[in-house]
């Protein structure tokens, strides 16, 4: 359920499901952004221009010309979501390459972690990841949760470019760098596998929020002759 | 018959094709990108008769030096900007802003410097042949978007004009001048309580100048440090244009078209709508000063700014 909802700005509108992320939290989120979608596919809401869900928020942006705050907040406060879309949940299997020159923050996690490389790998492929949102980058994917053992902070100071392809954890998350791009998440691995393309108009960005995800790792001849 | 062209004998600094922008695409982190200053994109369509939604060629600082092949057009320029028409008798035309011109095949449009503003706008008649993305023409080169792979123009490239049939000597222009007051009108953030009262008080009474780390993603501002009380991340969340989040460094930083779709820095305040077009045309090393106003006043105020832009528009047609 919205716990709360504000305005930001003159034209968009701020939905609070809570502090907390987590699956449940999160998949409320969703729910909501699939039916809004559903709503402005069938032009059944006038005015909405995107629709940005995260963790624990949900914000819509809309039109200011065509509606306002108080009329997109009047639509939601009278929306039931009964008969509840199921979302298509995909599996997606992501192959990562984690030689040394792909792999840039060993040393730092090793000696963060207190585990050695073999360790960290083991407890990060072992692991089934929900998606809470793709962004920041186009089709970037925030991956949740690492287990325990492996969660680190972020870089003290990011990096200016990041190689397109990296695969990073910072705190309970994981996430792939689907373009070269700054960025202060530690790299463990790079994935030679498209995780966007801007001329599948249709369905540019291959993991989506509520999709499934798991790692697999493979040799570097492998990632070189990586074909698709 | 051979296809009507610009070539572009000087690109410019930072010039792209822009539009409206995209819609429905920040849950996949494609941000709206479009014209950075809406409402001269929408004038300079209309002096060519175009539909205000066409295509437009945006440049900053510097614009483009570029030359007409196989045919003849109209076009309008907007914003504040010092160009010239290089005509085939070698006749130098001084250019007006506001106002439809013709340019024959073989003339140049020499557009030099924009004028204490940031973008101007090219309009042609009967627009720009291109690809869309998306429902959009608009260039964004932080993640390789749009037509020309996503690059802005580049010299020897080519301009292809999409249809030069009614070209037309009539007189269309505006007397338009860009406003240059510098209060920008602000709504309080989602996360202004994070701010010491000092820091509060101190963002709407102090100056904050604009730095040269400003581009289409966004401005980075410098002025009073504001002191983060509660904590210098949040969740990461969704951005729109116009937010003002604050690092860990106190120094703030306005959101333009090109922003990221997702951040985790607190959000102090957003720049009302009516004063993003105002916001977008600040060079750096200009003073601003911000100004609170309520949903209310904000909701009126854009109104106000669309019968204004929609007053010129008839004006024109």
């Amino acid at each position: 359920m919205i716990k709360n909802i504000s305005n930001l700005g003159d034209a968009s509108v701020y939905c609070d499901f809570g502090s907390e992320v987590n699956e449940n939290i999160n998949s409320e989120v969703i729910k909501y952004f699939n039916y809004l979608s559903k709503l402005v596919k069938n032009k059944k809401i006038e005015g909405i221009t995107n629709l940005s869900p995260s963790y624990n928020k949900l914000i819509i942006s809309f039109d200011l010309s065509l509606t306002t705050f108080s009329n997109i907040k009047n639509s939601l406060e009278k929306i039931q979501i009964e008969n509840e879309i199921k979302h298509q949940s995909k599996n997606i299997k992501i192959p990562v390459c984690c030689e040394d020159k792909y792999a840039l923050d060993f040393d730092r996690l090793t000696k963060k972690l207190k585990l050695d490389k073999k360790e960290i790998l083991n407890l990060y492929f072992s692991n089934e990841y929900f998606c809470y949102m793709t962004g920041f980058i186009a089709g970037m994917p925030f991956l949740g949760d690492l287990e325990k053992n492996i969660r680190c902070d972020r870089l003290e100071t990011p990096r200016v470019k990041v190689p397109e392809g990296s695969v990073g954890i910072t705190e309970q998350f994981a996430n792939i760098y689907t373009f070269e791009s700054p960025g202060g998440w530690n790299i463990i691995g790079q994935t030679p596998k498209k995780i966007f393309n801007q001329n599948e108009i249709e369905n540019p960005a291959l993991i989506k929020p509520g999709d499934r995800v798991t790692f697999y790792e493979i040799t570097e001849k492998e990632f070189l002759n990586w074909n698709e | 018959m051979s296809e009507t062209f610009f070539e572009i004998l000087r690109p410019g600094i930072n010039t792209t094709i822009q539009d409206y922008g995209r819609k429905y695409l920040y849950h996949i982190g494609i941000t709206v990108s479009g014209a950075m200053d809406l409402r001269n994109h929408k004038f300079a369509n209309a002096l060519v008769s175009n539909n205000t939604q066409e295509a437009t060629v945006e440049f900053a600082y510097q614009g483009p030096l570029l030359k007409l092949k196989n045919g003849k057009i109209n076009f309008a320029i907007t914003g504040d900007v010092f160009f010239k028409i290089l005509r085939k008798n070698s006749k130098v035309e001084e250019g007006k802003c506001y106002k439809n011109y013709v340019l024959e095949e073989e003339e140049q449009i020499d557009i030099i410097s924009t004028k204490n503003s940031a973008y101007g706008y090219l309009a042609i008649g009967g627009g720009l042949k291109l690809k869309s993305f998306w429902d959009s023409y608009s260039i964004n080169t932080k993640a390789n978007i749009g037509p020309n792979n996503g690059k802005k123009l580049s010299i020897n490239e080519k301009i292809q004009i999409k249809n030069t049939n009614k070209v037309q000597s009539s007189d269309r222009k505006i007397d338009y001048k860009n406003v240059s007051n510098n209060y920008i009108r602000v709504i309080k953030g989602t996360n202004f309580d994070y701010f010491s009262a000092e820091s509060q008080s101190k963002f709407f009474k102090e100056e904050y100048s604009v730095t040269n780390l400003t581009d289409r993603m966004g401005m980075r501002l410098k002025g009073s440090t504001l002191e983060n009380t509660k904590s210098t991340n949040i969740k990461s969340e969704g951005l729109i244009k116009g937010v003002i989040q604050v690092p860990a460094d106190g120094n703030p930083i306005i959101l333009l078209n090109d922003h990221g779709t997702i951040g985790g820095y607190p959000k102090i305040a957003v720049v009302i709508s009516a004063d993003l077009d105002k916001v977008s045309q600040l060079t750096p090393n200009t003073k601003i000063k911000f100004k609170e106003v309520s949903l209310e006043d904000a909701e009126n105020l854009f109104k106000s700014y669309l019968s204004e832009t929609n007053k010129y528009l008839n004006e024109i047609n």
